[in-house]
Order: C-alpha cells, then sequence, then structure tokens
C-alpha cells in the first residue's frame, strides 16, 4: 500500500537545497514520486506504508544534512 | 533579538570596521590587518559557522563552504579588503534574498488564503468552534456573516448573499438559500447561514484546490527539467575550472603569479553556487500558478502552462461549453396523440437519462414521474433512449434512431429535435433548444487576438444548428453529428493536421477522452464537479468562455519571464566567470553574479503574480 504524505519543512531557505532535497528523497527505498515546493516549503510524497518510518527517519537525515536549521513537521 | 535584527546589528559593526580599515594609512599595516579581521570575524561568523555545520554533517560543497574558502583564500594572498567585502556582501545579499523569498511567500499565501481555519459545529443548539476536519458528514455548522464557509453543503437554514471569489475570480455575489449547495471558500455576505456538511473537509472543494495548485509543481515544465539539469552540472564545473585555473597557468605560463590565479580562481568558487538558476524558473511557474488561481482558473501543472504557451488551436465542445447547455423545449409537434400525452410518454421514456436534453424535457412536463409505469428502459449513446411505457415500446432520439424503425423524420430548423416513436410508429417530435453563452463570442475573439490560429467545434448536433452558431460565433470549422467516441477520432485528425499545439475545451463531465487525448485539456464550468477536476489539465471554475483567453495569457507571460530569468542568470554567471578569469572583474563583482542574480531572478518571477 502506498500513502501520500506531506511534510513541512519550516526554514526552507534555498532553492538548489530544496532540489537536492526533492532528488536525494526520490531515490529512497519504497519512496514513490516527490515533489519539494520551496515557496510553500513542503514536501508532498508518496511512500509505501510498510516502510514509512524508516523513510521518514531518512528524510530527516536528508533534509539536516543538506539544510541544518529546517524544523520538520508532519502535517 | 531576532535574526534580522542581529543581521543588521552584525553587518552595521562589520561595515564600520571595514570602513575604519580603508581609511587607516597604507604604512599601519598591521592596524590595518587587525580591523580587517575583526570586520571579517563580525560579519563573517555566521557563514563560517554555517560552513562547519554543513561539513560535520558531509556536506562539504555547500553556498557557505563556497563563500568561506573563497573568502579565507583571499585572506591568505593578503587580498584582505577583498575578503571582507565577499563576506559582508554575501551576507547582505542573503537578506535581500530572504526578503524577496519571504515576499514572494507571502503573496503565494495570500493567493491561496482561501483556506479556513475553523467550523462551527452545531450540536445540541450549542456552537462548538472546531477544526474543519472535525466534522463529519451530516454535521450541521453554523457560517455567520464575514465568515468562510469551511466544508462543502447544503444549506439548510438561512438565505444569504456569498462570495466565490476566492474560487471563481467572479466578483459577483452568488445567491444562496435552503436547499442550495454551498461550496467550501466561498465567504458569506449578509446573512448566517446554516448548512449540513455534504462533504468532509478533505474531499471539499477547497482543500481539492489547494492540493491541486500544491502538487502542480510536480508536474515539471521541460524549463524547468532544463534548469535543474543544468544547475546539477553547473557548480561541479564551475569548481574543476576553479582548480585549473589556480594551478594551470602558473606552471604553464612565464611570470604568472601564483597568487594572482588563486585570486581568480576563488572569485569562481563565489559564482559557483547555482541558487539563483535553480529558484529562477520554478518560481516563475509557480506565479504563474498561484496568478491563474485567483482568477479561478486551476492548472495542474507547469508543464500544462508551458503547453498552454504553445497553443496554436483550440477545440470546442459545444453544449455546456459554448452554450449554456440549459436546454429548454420550445415546440411539441405531435403525430396521432396531443401534446401533453406525447410530451408525459417522452418524459417517462427520458426517465432513465441524465442527458440534459431529457432533464430538460421531465422538467416541462412539470409532474413527477410515475415509476411504475416504466418498464426495461435502455440508453443507447448517440441514439437515445427505448423504453417500455405502460407496456409500449417508446422510441426517443435523434433521426439516426428513427432510421432503425424505418421511419423518415427530419430536423426542420435550429435546435435539437428530439423523435418519438410508439410500438415501431413515428408520433412527432419535441424541439428543444440551447441558448449561446453571452461571452461566448467574446471569448473567441479575444483567443483569436491571442494567437489562436484555428478555432474548432465538435458536437453531436445536426449540421445546420452547430453550422449556424459556429457562424455566429466566429469558429473556423465545425465537425457535426458527432457520437461520443467520435469526438476522439475527430481530435485526432485536428492534432495529426495541426500545426503548434491544441486545446480542447469542454465540461468535463462526458468528454474525459477528449480531454485526456489533447494537448491541453481544459474543463470548464468546473466548480463542484469532481469529474471534470479529475479528466483536465486545465480547469475554468466558471463557465466564461473569456477565462481561456486569460489562461492563454497567463501562460505565454509565465513562459517569458521564465525565459528571462534561464537567459539573464546564466548569461551573467558565465560573463563574470568570464571576466573572473581575465581578471577583468574582482570578486565584488563576483558576489553579484551568486545574491544579485537571485534577487533579480526572484523579483522579476514577481511580476506573474500581478
Amino acid at each position: 500500500m502506498s500513502m501520500k504524505i506531506k511534510i513541512k519543512l519550516n526554514g526552507l531557505c534555498c532553492a538548489n537545497c530544496a532540489a537536492k532535497i526533492e532528488e536525494k528523497t526520490a531515490k529512497l527505498d519504497g519512496v514513490g514520486s516527490v515533489s519539494v515546493n520551496f515557496l510553500t516549503e513542503k514536501m508532498i510524497l508518496t511512500a509505501e506504508e510498510a516502510k514509512l518510518e524508516g523513510i521518514k527517519e531518512q528524510i530527516e537525515k536528508i533534509v539536516h544534512k543538506i539544510e541544518p536549521d529546517v524544523e520538520i513537521e508532519y502535517v | 533579538m531576532s535574526d534580522m535584527k542581529r543581521d543588521i546589528v552584525a553587518l552595521s559593526v562589520g561595515i564600520a570596521l571595514f570602513a575604519a580599515a580603508l581609511l587607516v594609512p597604507e604604512n599601519m599595516a598591521v592596524l590595518r590587518f587587525v580591523l580587517f579581521l575583526l570586520a571579517f570575524a563580525v560579519s563573517g561568523a555566521e557563514v563560517i559557522a554555517n560552513a562547519f555545520k554543513g561539513i560535520l554533517r558531509g556536506n562539504v560543497f555547500n553556498e557557505n563552504t563556497l563563500m568561506v574558502i573563497a573568502a579565507i583564500g583571499a585572506f591568505c594572498i593578503r587580498e584582505y579588503g577583498e575578503a571582507v567585502f565577499v563576506v559582508l556582501f554575501y551576507r547582505v545579499g542573503e537578506m535581500f534574498e530572504d526578503y524577496a523569498v519571504r515576499k514572494s511567500r507571502k503573496s503565494i499565501r495570500e493567493v491561496m488564503a482561501i483556506c479556513p481555519e475553523y467550523a462551527n459545529l452545531l450540536v445540541d443548539g450549542q456552537i462548538r468552534r472546531v477544526d474543519p476536519d472535525e466534522a463529519a458528514v451530516g454535521d450541521t455548522i453554523l457560517v455567520s456573516v464575514g465568515e468562510k464557509v469551511p466544508l462543502d453543503g447544503i444549506v439548510t437554514d438561512g438565505e444569504s448573499f456569498v462570495d466565490t471569489s476566492a474560487l471563481t475570480g467572479e466578483s459577483v455575489p452568488r445567491k444562496v438559500g435552503v436547499n442550495d449547495e454551498i461550496l467550501s471558500g466561498c465567504i458569506n455576505k449578509n446573512a448566517a447561514l446554516q448548512i449540513k456538511v455534504t462533504k468532509t473537509f478533505e474531499a471539499s472543494t477547497v482543500s481539492r484546490i489547494l492540493e491541486l495548485v500544491e502538487s502542480a509543481s510536480a508536474r515539471k515544465s521541460s524549463s524547468e527539467k532544463f534548469i535543474t539539469k543544468f544547475a546539477k552540472y553547473y557548480t561541479p564545473v564551475v569548481l574543476v575550472c576553479a582548480l585549473l585555473l589556480a594551478v594551470v597557468p602558473p606552471l604553464l605560463m612565464e611570470g604568472a603569479a601564483f597568487s594572482d590565479y588563486v585570486y581568480r580562481a576563488l572569485s569562481f568558487l563565489v559564482v559557483s553556487c547555482p541558487c539563483a538558476l535553480v529558484i529562477s524558473v520554478p518560481l516563475a511557474f509557480f506565479g504563474g500558478i498561484g496568478a491563474a488561481a485567483k482568477k479561478g482558473v486551476l492548472i495542474k501543472g507547469g508543464n500544462y502552462l508551458e503547453t498552454l504557451s504553445k497553443a496554436e488551436n483550440a477545440v470546442f465542445d459545444k453544449t455546456g461549453t459554448l452554450t449554456k447547455g440549459s436546454f429548454s423545449v420550445r415546440r411539441i409537434t405531435p403525430a396521432g396523440m396531443d401534446e401533453a400525452e406525447l410530451l408525459e410518454l417522452t418524459a417517462h421514456a427520458e426517465n432513465v437519462s441524465l442527458h440534459p436534453i431529457a432533464q430538460s424535457i421531465k422538467e416541462a412536463y412539470g409532474r413527477s414521474v410515475d415509476i411504475s409505469r416504466i418498464g426495461t428502459s435502455e440508453e443507447m449513446a448517440g441514439y437515445g433512449v427505448k423504453t417500455v411505457v405502460d407496456g409500449r415500446t417508446v422510441l426517443a432520439g435523434n433521426t439516426k434512431l428513427m432510421k432503425t424503425i424505418g421511419a423518415d423524420c427530419h430536423d426542420n430548423g435550429e435546435g435539437t429535435y428530439v423523435h418519438i416513436a410508439v410500438d415501431g410508429r413515428y408520433a412527432g417530435n419535441i424541439l428543444i433548444a440551447d441558448e449561446i453563452k453571452s461571452d461566448a463570442k467574446n471569448g473567441i475573439a479575444l483567443l483569436k487576438k491571442a494567437g489562436i490560429r484555428k478555432t474548432f467545434m465538435l458536437t453531436g448536433d445536426t449540421g445546420r444548428t452547430a453550422e449556424k452558431i459556429a457562424g455566429q460565433l466566429g469558429i473556423d470549422c465545425v465537425k457535426s453529428e458527432l457520437l461520443p467516441h467520435e469526438k476522439v477520432a475527430e481530435l485526432e485528425k485536428i492534432l495529426a493536421d495541426a500545426k503548434g499545439k491544441t486545446v480542447y475545451v469542454g465540461d468535463g463531465i462526458n468528454d474525459a477522452p477528449v480531454l485526456a487525448r489533447a494537448d491541453v485539456g481544459i474543463a470548464m464550468g468546473a466548480l463542484g464537479s469532481d469529474a471534470a477536476v479529475e479528466a483536465a489539465d486545465i480547469v475554468i471554475m466558471t463557465d466564461e468562455v473569456a477565462k481561456i483567453e486569460t489562461a492563454v495569457r497567463i501562460a505565454r507571460k509565465t513562459m517569458r519571464i521564465a525565459g528571462q530569468n534561464i537567459v539573464f542568470s546564466v548569461a551573467v554567471k558565465v560573463g563574470i566567470l568570464i571576466l573572473c578569469s581575465l581578471n577583468i572583474v574582482g570578486m565584488d563583482v563576483a558576489v553579484f553574479g551568486d545574491v544579485g542574480v537571485m534577487v533579480l531572478a526572484v523579483l522579476n518571477s514577481f511580476r506573474v503574480l500581478k
């Protein structure tokens, strides 16, 4: 089962970083489509439900590596 | 102290120290150096801290590290002034950048400020303020004057005018009363309304619109794809060039000073950040999608904006798109029975059909249909219906249907004829006419002015009716008497012959395959229709034909601005790189190549929203 999740990335301040986050997240196992919208500071992705927890963890790592000051909030 | 204030204080102190250092006479080298170092420390502290944070997390080549390397490098080759200038200007630029981004985020939020924050739930006569997604289908909510309708529903009490402009771009308020459908996102203007919720928050119009606009950025146009790809190679290429520039000329050329080329290479590092490139194009597209949404036009992706901007042909469905789709019975011509009987039989025969023509016949009949009189009933798409009424087989439909029983009949005039046969005998006809939308003619004229070369109309109507309507509207080419599945084939023929892109405009209810087949499918009058929103690439919330031209205009403007941003940011960056490598300009200009370009690109994208 794949499901759609929305993640708010508060304090996303560099467009290239947003693109990098999108690119890296798309490569994660179990992630379908991803889009990071720099202007709304939101990441929308579809992910396999079974792998969700692992994916969330990975995303947090990716985001903090690229933009250390971003706060992650699940909507 | 807020971040912004702290930034301003740090920068002011930095600038003061920098100015002081410049004023110190050249021969007091130590004092000069100390002042520069202090200025550098004060203004660059945050950049350095961020750079370290990045490196610690394994993200070595981020914007901050590049700037810090450039500045420290400049210090090492004794270009103290340049070093301080780079960090100072970089910080100032970042502040502008921040401001520009914040401002565009704010205007995007304003465009999307249709989201209701709460619902007044009515439970046992008590009002409870809850989150809109806590309300369930069947609950009753109260919407006071000035409040946003939080969920789709049906009015159960009260009468008022609602402002639908956030959804449709339409400024004339709409009247609603008991039993009327009401959509979330409208603002209640006159009097309190009680509404029975028919859709959960997630399924309500307002959520669906927001969802659509937000996820639009996932469908990228080719220019967005180009710039992301370009940016991906840009930084590594520039960094390699910088390295080569620092090492190769001093080794190969006689008299080339190492420090001179290192300086040039450091300037390269300053220009190497791809942010301006990456933001310039998507921002323009997002702006375009936002601007369109504000006018009641929902665009599902940047790619559709791009295609729409290249549109040269427009194909229209007739009923419900160019005409109101509200049919009414104009004349009843019975054969062998009286008018009332014919109407009654036809109303019963058409009971099964949801076609607007069937609806109008039932409306003309005026009484409720007695279901016990109806036997088997079958709808034949493109022909009509075959229903057993009072034990008699009634056929109601077009001339093609009549031909199947050998009845010879004609459509004598404009409008749609429903011919009726009872037990194989022709029983007369009912003339139904539709009305052309008042702005259809103007809308098509505007489209032609906007550069649409050829217009087509597809319809199931007879040739004569279709030709007349097309003539009135100024449509170039008519394909009539089409069965629903033939519309796709017709569109394919048009696509095969067409130069440029082809837009199909329909009501999105029974022409989903045609919408999907066109280069861009536009559904009109789609407010509240899930099917239409699902099927189309672009959704026009009102039923104004002129909105198509609005969409085309926004698409063209967006593409123009995105193009300017690409050319401008790439050209300036490459230009500055060349000038830096020749030592015509220094690090000071290079900083502009980073933050300056970004700020200008953001400001330019702003224009789309206007």
